[in-house]
């Protein structure tokens, strides 16, 4: 029997096609979810004590925080649109023989998000 | 019969008997206007050099023997026009993730394993003796599972995701579709049969959705797709048997 040839995947995979790259970016940007979710653990464990949760509102304020928060909305919004794109493919829905159309799935996700999302805003500012 | 422009094929040989490394070897050819890859594969194995090694069968599309890498993509080059390719060199490659045994020729053993674990046929609850007839089906059932049907083992799918490329224990795309495929025909009952394979580690969980899968499939069957709709059914089904009193779990 002849030697078979492995060839093994290089590191920089990722960087050969965009499909992938987007896909690299799109897992990256549910770590900056992850730390997001933790900064608001903290702002519930904090509100606890009023000392520190001062301490927190101070560094929330900062203009360093601001612009994470800039940067974190970005790549947020990011993740959000890639799972709106997801969700044709987890809900099938069937008019008799005929499938519903994904992008009308895709579509009234999309309007959903941007509807809670503004109650919640208006809520938050209002 | 109109002919096109001089092209360069560069072709991934590897020839284990003779050389110890792969090379790529370049062969200037002028197709027709009509020559798909294959065709021009064909014309070198005829008229150039006889030693290149590659699957072919069907030339339509059907059997999926001539998948290859085109330029980096994998592509059935029995369906794939060089006319359609604007560089003056177009390089071939046998399909990426799977051992090449020789020029374009890959070892697909792996895959045809991993085909059956899945339970690719009808498991009825309760099979019914042949005199009661066919088990029938309304349109709007077939359709439910029509396009996952379509596949045609050509393994495009498993050479455009990553995970497998990464970790070959990976189930794949091609084999969960077909799982998804059975669970959602209306004569099947085998869902829980499969689960075993299908939520293994190496099943749908190691699907991180990359989505490459579906649009390389030369027959439109949406693997990405089917593996997302798994994960959401035995999710549920998880869920059911968890929160839902024991006589009220099916």
């Amino acid at each position: 029997m002849t030697k078979e040839l492995t060839r093994p995947l290089p590191r920089t995979w990722w960087l050969r096609k965009a499909p992938y790259f987007q896909f690299m970016i799109r897992e990256l940007t549910s770590l900056v979810v992850f730390a997001y979710a933790l900064v608001l653990i903290w702002g519930l464990w904090s509100a606890a004590g009023t000392g520190a949760f001062s301490g927190l509102h101070d560094f929330l304020s900062s203009p360093l925080s601001v612009w994470l928060h800039a940067v974190a909305l970005v790549l947020a919004l990011y993740h959000t649109g890639t799972w709106i794109a997801l969700t044709p493919k987890v809900i099938v829905l069937w008019r008799d023989d005929e499938q519903v159309d994904p992008d009308f799935i895709a579509g009234v996700n999309a309007i959903l998000f941007l509807v809670l999302s503004g109650a919640l805003l208006w809520l938050v500012l209002a | 019969m109109d002919v096109t422009d001089p092209t360069v094929l560069e072709v991934f040989r590897y020839l284990p008997d003779a050389e110890t490394e792969p090379r790529f070897q370049r062969y200037e050819i002028t197709p027709q206007e009509t020559w798909v890859v294959l065709d021009a594969l064909n014309h070198i194995k005829a008229e150039v050099d006889p030693s290149l090694s590659f699957r072919w069968s069907c030339r339509m599309g059907i059997c999926g023997s001539c998948g290859m890498m085109v330029n980096g993509e994998p592509k059935l080059t029995c369906e794939t026009f060089i006319r359609d390719y604007e560089t003056e060199t177009i390089t071939i490659e046998p399909l990426t993730h799977f051992p090449v045994i020789r020029d374009l020729v890959i070892n697909m053993a792996d895959f045809m394993e991993k085909l059956p674990t899945v339970s690719p046929w009808l498991i009825p609850e309760e099979g019914k003796p042949i005199e009661e007839g066919e088990y029938l089906q309304t349109p709007a059932q077939v359709a439910q599972y029509q396009r996952f049907s379509l596949c045609i083992n050509c393994m495009l799918c498993y050479s455009a995701c990553p995970v497998y490329g990464l970790d070959s224990s990976f189930t794949g795309p091609a084999a969960l579709a077909l799982a998804e495929r059975y669970n959602i025909d209306s004569r099947d009952d085998g869902m829980r049969q499969r689960a075993d394979v299908v939520t293994a580690h190496e099943g749908i969980w190691e699907c991180t959705y990359v989505g490459e899968c579906t649009q390389v499939c030369p027959k439109g069957v949406d693997p990405a797709g089917a593996i997302q709709m798994l994960k959401l059914s035995y999710a549920l089904d998880w869920a059911r048997s968890v929160i839902l009193p024991k006589g009220h779990r099916s």
